[in-house]
């Protein structure tokens, strides 16, 4: 067992050193995926842990998501701590009435009587040419769902530390990582460090706007706050790391400040992620505002293949840019 | 099936429940139909909401099928399940006062007649989604193989939901991974309005198990000797072999799927013909057939019965209504703020 976790890890690593760790930690804990045994994970985010703890632990399913998901909630009502990973988030699909009939519901419906600790690990978001069926970002759909925790880390240090909180936290917890940013380096922390859920993080200092984002989107963020300071535009990039709970006193207490607000999503504008925190700020920070809302979101159509529709069809830096500018000149 | 319901595989032998076990399943299953009998009054009566349904004509294989577990043994059903809780022995006042939406009730409130759960007695639920609790009764399943204890899970679900394709996914894992689950179908030949041959091109629903190498077979569920034996030995099975069964229960519901079903299109002379074998009727001649209550022990156990009701009804009648604080109760078993809007801000958040 590794105890002295490596101080730098991609976001991949990190997310296998939480498991294992929970995984040592607590008997309790086991994983349940696609292919995440033997074959150690379409994204090799299990790979080595099957030999580490045995079939009991770490146990290969069907191709059966309602299924899995629906064996996980049932083992997680009697008190176990499954962590089930879907392929991608586009599967989560064909388990959705798993995800929000029963472990969104369970403890609300019944009183109280019986916890649903269970993490729901998936990969999500487009850019590889996957086209319509296998890009999805469904951010939105599961921050809609009371019941649900939702986290979306965007960094290796994120990644392995909500991890953990997600497996120690006794609600239902959808855990959406990035294809994206699995190869992406970063410093992690050990054994014991955890982030609380709702805490979010300011990626970027700056006066003039803030740009909210999570997960990959955090990324594409900076580099539009790079481009944008290089002509003397200071922006502040917030992470909220999880969007249910959602961390609106940092969001709020930098838009009062930068009195300008972007919201990016990977996800489709229509009662998404952006529009979320767009109304919430408008809630909050109504008389602060100098101007409106601007949102950068995915083009509202199904992913297209071919690459160049792709890239025109996700936010890019460019347009997180261009959305800035735009709200400091209404602003001005 | 023939009209009686006696199928192929009739249970092997005498039934071996010994007499105060018999006594007891009896009491159970009249207390059962007089707590749904006082229910649909009561929804009559607006004091019950939403959906009720009602699972008169059920008893035996409700009853048989509860009785033949251990009391550790955890259980799903779905929204048909006010016999599941009370043949676990919840208190029929706190069942009776959640179907009325009381503070008293055995979910505060939450639940409602859909949603029982007495996770004290093992009882896992009630689930309105048709199909959606089979996978969770693996799960407890799992769990149990998972700690290496042997009790059985059994989950109850119509025939109607043989047709949700997690059925399969689920009987397909339960036999892949062996696990203790009993799969047991309440056939009571509808779901809602359509009869099970206008649904199922195998109208045999326990051969669904065939495909997995899943033991299984049907039996009489009017018959509530019958249903307890096949599910203790089903639950023996699974408990020794680590594996699991399914049964298919044969039975009818006299009254329509629902409270606001008026249940216009089953035949008439079919409905006539299935009250004509009337579970507690046939079980009360066995058991004073067999000498082992007296006419007299009969209307003692409905009088007692009785009174357990109306003291169930005016309990609930009499239960305060749900504190308005508690909308926003156990949405989370750690939340992070009160917020009862939707729980999205921080605390203090939202200026
Ligand atoms: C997924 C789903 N589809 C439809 C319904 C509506 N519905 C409720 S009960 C029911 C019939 C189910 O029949 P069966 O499984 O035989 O159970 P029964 O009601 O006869 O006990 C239907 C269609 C539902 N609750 N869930
Ligand atoms: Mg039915």
């Amino acid at each position: 067992m590794s105890s002295d976790a490596p101080a730098t890890a991609s976001y991949r690593e990190a997310l296998t050193q939480a498991m294992r760790e929970e995984l040592a930690r607590d008997d309790n804990v086991f994983l349940m995926g696609e292919d995440i045994g033997l074959f150690e994970g379409s994204f090799k985010v299990t790979r080595g842990l099957l030999k580490e703890f045995g079939p009991r632990r770490v146990v290969d399913t069907p191709i059966s998501e309602a299924g899995f998901v629906g064996i996980g909630i049932g083992a997680a009502m009697s008190g176990l701590r499954p962590i089930i990973e879907l392929m991608t988030v586009n599967f989560s699909i064909v388990a959705m009435d798993q995800i929000v009939n029963n472990a969104a519901k369970i403890h609300y419906m019944f009183g109280g009587q019986t916890a649903v600790p269970i993490v729901i690990r998936m990969p999500g978001g487009a850019g590889h040419q996957l086209a319509a069926q296998h890009s999805h970002s469904l951010e939105a759909w599961f921050t809609h769902i009371p019941g649900l925790k939702v986290a979306c880390p965007s960094t290796p240090y994120d990644a392995k530390a909500l991890l953990k909180t997600a497996i120690r936290d006794d609600d239902p917890v959808v855990f959406l990582e990035s294809e994206g940013l699995y190869a992406k380096k970063g410093p992690v922390g050990g054994p014991d460090d955890l982030l609380p859920f709702g805490q979010a993080a300011v990626r970027r200092q700056g006066a003039d706007c803030t740009i909210v984002a999570v997960s990959r989107m955090v990324w594409i963020a900076l580099a539009a706050a790079e481009q944008l300071a290089a002509d003397g535009i200071d922006c502040e990039v917030i992470d909220p790391r999880t969007t249910r709970p959602l961390d609106l006193e940092t969001i709020a207490g930098s838009v009062r400040r930068t009195n300008h607000c972007v919201a990016v999503d990977e996800g489709w504008p229509e009662c998404g992620l952006a529009a979320n925190i767009a109304t919430h700020v408008y809630e909050s920070c109504f008389d602060w505002l100098d101007a409106p809302v601007e949102r950068v979101t995915a083009a509202d159509v199904p992913m297209p293949y071919a690459r160049n529709l792709e890239q025109a069809a996700l936010p890019s830096a460019d347009a997180v840019a261009t959305a800035v500018r735009a709200t400091l000149a209404r602003g001005a | 099936m023939a009209d009686d319901g006696s199928v192929g595989q009739q249970t092997a032998g005498p039934v071996s429940a010994d007499p105060g076990l018999m006594r007891q399943m009896f009491t159970v299953m009249h207390l059962v139909r007089v707590f749904e009998e006082r229910a649909a009054e009561e929804y009559m009566r607006g004091n019950i909401g939403g959906f009720l349904h009602l699972a008169i004509g059920e008893e035996a294989a409700v009853v048989g099928s509860v009785f033949g577990l251990r009391p550790t043994d955890p259980i799903t059903s779905t929204y048909r399940e006010h016999g599941q809780a009370l043949s676990r022995g919840s208190d029929p006042r706190a069942v009776m006062a959640e179907l009325f939406g009381r503070e008293t009730g055995l979910c505060g409130g939450h639940g409602g007649s859909m949603h029982l759960m007495d996770r004290e007695r093992a009882f896992y639920g009630g689930y309105g989604i048709v199909g959606g609790s089979i996978p969770l009764a693996v799960g407890l399943g799992f769990a149990i193989a998972y700690r290496g204890e042997d009790d059985v899970a059994l989950v109850m679900f119509g025939d109607g939901a043989t047709n949700q394709g997690v059925l399969t996914e689920s009987l397909n894992m339960a036999k892949l991974w062996n696990l203790p689950v009993v799969f047991f179908c309440l056939n009571n030949q509808y779901g809602m309005g359509t009869a099970v041959d206008r649904a199922s091109a195998e109208t045999e629903l326990f051969r669904r198990a065939d495909a997995f190498g899943i033991p299984s077979r049907r039996v009489d569920g009017m018959d509530v000797l019958a249903v307890h034996q096949a599910v203790s030995d089903a639950a023996h099975h699974a408990r020794t072999s680590h594996d699991p069964v399914m049964i298919e229960a044969i039975a009818y519901r006299y009254r329509g799927h629902s409270m606001s079903d008026p249940d216009k299109t089953r035949p008439e002379d079919e409905k006539a013909r299935w009250r004509a074998r009337d579970p507690l009727v046939t079980f009360e001649r066995v058991l004073l057939g067999e000498g082992i209550v007296s006419s007299d022990d009969l209307a003692a156990i409905r009088e007692a019965n009785l009174a357990t009701i109306e003291d169930a009804a005016q309990f609930a009648a009499a239960s305060p209504a749900v504190a308005e604080s508690a909308l926003a109760d156990d949405v989370y078993a750690h939340p992070w703020n009160d917020d009862p809007r939707g729980s999205a801000l921080m605390p203090g958040g939202g200026g």
